[in-house]
């Protein structure tokens, strides 16, 4: 479903990422459908049906199962990958812990969408936040064009020695799954020289040199296990920043842990994930036209999390909103919001931090609710004092 | 057929020194599979007894590939391995010539039950896999919690024998048949005191083109409140009283490949077991004449199947 314009395609976001998993033609994809990530399946699937790529697709019967099959199927040593969202994200969850603890590069597309109860199909980043101690690197993308770039990434990151550890890419329900932005495609070779082969180090089907995998361990060992996952996924911030490079430098589109839009002379900013982060660059160009100090911060890279370099990008900012498309349920204030307010604790000067939630179950998220909540900041800087520190974004 | 002598000579793929109990069916199951495939296997197992009690790391009872990954994913998993292992030979990483048996083993609670969705999948899908579960007939790894493998009257630690409720108040799973339903290839029952008759399937399951499926008895002095010693002869019983008939179904023909030359009668297998020790007070009877009327009934059934095509 391409639209071509000069050197650009129109795709989906779906589209995008099918086009991309095309290009990497992993050894084997296990998935099961659920809205609004079923159109990379689905296309996927067209690509298999047609001899397109010369990967395993294993249409499960569930999204436990697809992401079991994906730990046997790495364990084997094959390049893995599936996709999902909401529900079918909820229902991995244990084995997500599994995919991790066994260091399996598994990479997966997450298209965000609200968790039940209500059932809603639209976008929030509940179901990847509830996945965000799992032990996955998670990525995230503003735009269609991040998306694709991401999930090529992913697959380097992931896959690095030092790292070998899932990845998940997450992008918005329908904001950017399912709308049409012009990108620019990769050729077939240059993706296949950007990710290499896949050279694991250990495999179930090397018969001749069997290993157990998966083994029960007590309290003697397992902690040290997660001790040295736990480093290496501290670790693959560095390997994020060297393969982002590495793409920019191949492809001229960079990439490091977070996009740090207009914020070098900011007086207030807002932190935010993923599409909201574009509706709030609208936002901070127009009020700058006004002469107002505003800038926008837009983690890429949310696993491991980048706090050093969060509290260096905002420590002159004097007021700061983290915007969250998931609520804790009475946690002090959203995901996003208690980390990045964390991280900025043992700055010398701490910026004025509060939270709000927004978006949940796709609702809208304006220039107009952008710009309430940075005259909001102005009005704690110019009285020094915050009405609510946390709440939810009124709309 | 295999001699004993022959298939005790082969290798021993599944070694000593592991943590499951003294008198525990799984072992010599295990050791009778491996030996059956003929070919290199790699197989995984399902959260339960076989897994706790051959992986406590570091050590390892396996002497092949093996996972574990979670209880209720044992089929998914082994489709996910196939499917590498499909992709592998299709792009030449693994030698044509070189065939690899794929093995996935779960108890009877990682198979009728919590695994029961995962395995059902993986049949329709039709990968090529041999799925064994080794059915004790209840959550023993956990402290003996009833399944729905658990006979009628049982007691277990959630099926107690109390006052009012004297053990398990429903009958079992038929989950053999339920395989049989899903149209694949082979699958059959069988018990570890037929040694031969295990191997003889094994093999044929093992080198089925698609799924096969074997459900085998597996006795537990634990949960069964039986004596280790008397273990196999405890299979033999449930295989004797046709609580547990020997039959295949092999590309949709039926055939009972054991008939006893006397049927004996259920409580000569139960009373050898503490968790039916309730069912010969006065009270319970009628629970032990209802599970003998329906093995007589299921053990008729089959008979006058034998031969012929079920689906």
């Amino acid at each position: 479903m391409a639209i071509v314009t000069g050197k650009q395609v129109g795709l989906t976001g779906n589209s995008a990422i099918a086009y991309a998993m095309r290009q990497i033609d992993p050894d084997v994809c296990a998935a099961y459908p659920i809205t609004p990530s079923t159109g990379i399946i689905e296309e996927f699937s067209s690509y298999y049906a047609d001899g397109q790529v010369s990967t395993e697709l294993i249409t499960v019967e569930s999204e436990h199962s697809a992401m079991s099959a994906c730990v046997g199927a790495s364990a084997a040593g094959a390049r893995v990958m599936t996709a999902t969202s909401s529900q079918g994200l909820a229902l991995m969850w244990e084995m997500l812990y599994i995919a991790s603890g066994m260091r399996l590069p598994v990479v997966m597309t997450v298209v965000n969408r609200a968790l039940s109860a209500p059932i809603n199909i639209h976008c929030d980043h509940s179901d990847s936040m509830g996945a965000r101690d799992s032990g996955w690197i998670q990525l995230y993308s503003e735009t269609v064009q991040e998306a694709y770039d991401n999930l090529l990434q992913a697959v380097r990151i992931a896959e690095d020695p030092r790292v070998l550890t899932p990845a998940m890419v997450c992008m918005d329900g329908f904001i950017t799954s399912h709308a049409v932005e012009n990108i620019t495609l990769l050729a077939d070779g240059e993706v296949k020289g950007f990710i290499g082969d896949y050279k694991p180090g250990r495999s179930l089907l090397d018969t001749d040199n069997p290993i157990t995998m998966g083994a029960m361990t007590l309290q003697d060992v397992y902690m040290d296990f997660k001790h040295e996952q736990s480093m290496a996924i501290a670790g693959a911030k560095e390997v994020v920043v060297e393969v982002g490079s590495d793409f920019g430098r191949r492809f001229g589109r960079h990439y490091g842990l977070m996009e740090c839009y207009r914020l070098e002379d900011a007086e207030a900013a807002i932190v935010v994930l993923n599409s909201a982060a574009g509706t709030t660059k609208v936002a901070v160009d127009e009020l700058r036209k006004k002469g107002k100090k505003v800038g926008l911060l837009k983690p890429r890279l949310f696993r491991p999390f980048p706090y050093a370099e969060i509290a260096a990008a905002l420590k002159n900012v004097k007021a700061v909103c983290v915007l969250d498309r998931a609520d804790s349920m009475n946690g002090f204030g959203g995901p996003l919001f208690s980390e990045v307010r964390s991280a900025l604790y043992g700055l010398a000067s701490v910026p004025k931090v509060m939270g709000r939630i927004f978006g949940l179950g796709g609702r809208d998220y304006t220039v107009e609710h952008s710009t309430a909540v940075f005259e909001g900041l102005y009005r704690i800087i110019e009285t020094g004092r915050m009405e609510e520190l946390t709440g939810y974004l009124k709309s | 057929m295999a001699t004993l002598k022959e298939l005790a000579a082969k290798d021993e793929l599944f070694s000593g020194g592991h943590r499951l109990c003294s008198g525990c069916g799984i072992p010599p199951i295990v050791r009778l599979l491996l030996r059956s495939a003929g070919s290199p296997v790699v197989a995984t197992s399902a959260t339960g007894c076989l897994e706790v009690g051959t992986s406590i790391y570091p050590y390892t009872a396996w002497r092949i590939p093996w996972i574990h990954s979670a209880f209720e994913n044992a089929a998914a998993t082994i489709s996910g391995i196939e499917s590498a292992y499909r992709a592998f030979k299709k792009k030449g990483r693994i030698p044509a010539d070189k065939e690899i048996k794929f093995l996935a083993l779960g108890g009877d609670g990682g198979t009728y039950d919590i695994g029961f969705q995962a395995l059902s999948g993986a049949l329709e899908r039709g990968h090529n896999f041999l799925y064994v579960c080794y059915d004790n007939g209840a959550y023993m790894n956990t402290g003996i919690q009833r399944s729905s493998a658990t006979p009628l009257g049982s007691a277990t630690t959630t099926s107690p024998a109390g006052a009012k409720r004297p053990g398990k108040q429903e009958w079992r799973k038929d989950l053999t048949r339920v395989v049989v339903a899903h149209n694949i290839p082979y699958a059959a029952q069988a018990s570890p005191h037929n040694w031969r008759d295990l191997e003889g399937k094994a093999r044929k399951a093992f080198n089925v083109a698609g799924p096969a499926f074997m459900n085998i008895i597996s006795p537990c002095p634990l949960g069964w409140y039986s004596k280790p010693e008397d273990s196999i002869n405890a299979a033999r019983l449930a295989v004797d009283t046709c609580y547990w008939p020997l039959y295949e179904v092999e590309n949709g023909i039926l055939r009972v490949t054991y008939r006893p030359k006397e049927k004996k009668p259920i409580a000569d297998w139960f009373k050898i077991q503490g968790r039916f020790k309730h069912l010969f007070k006065p009270e319970n009877s009628h629970l032990l004449d209802e599970t003998q009327k329906r093995i007589d009934a299921e053990w008729q059934r089959l008979l006058d199947m034998d031969g012929k095509a079920v689906f």
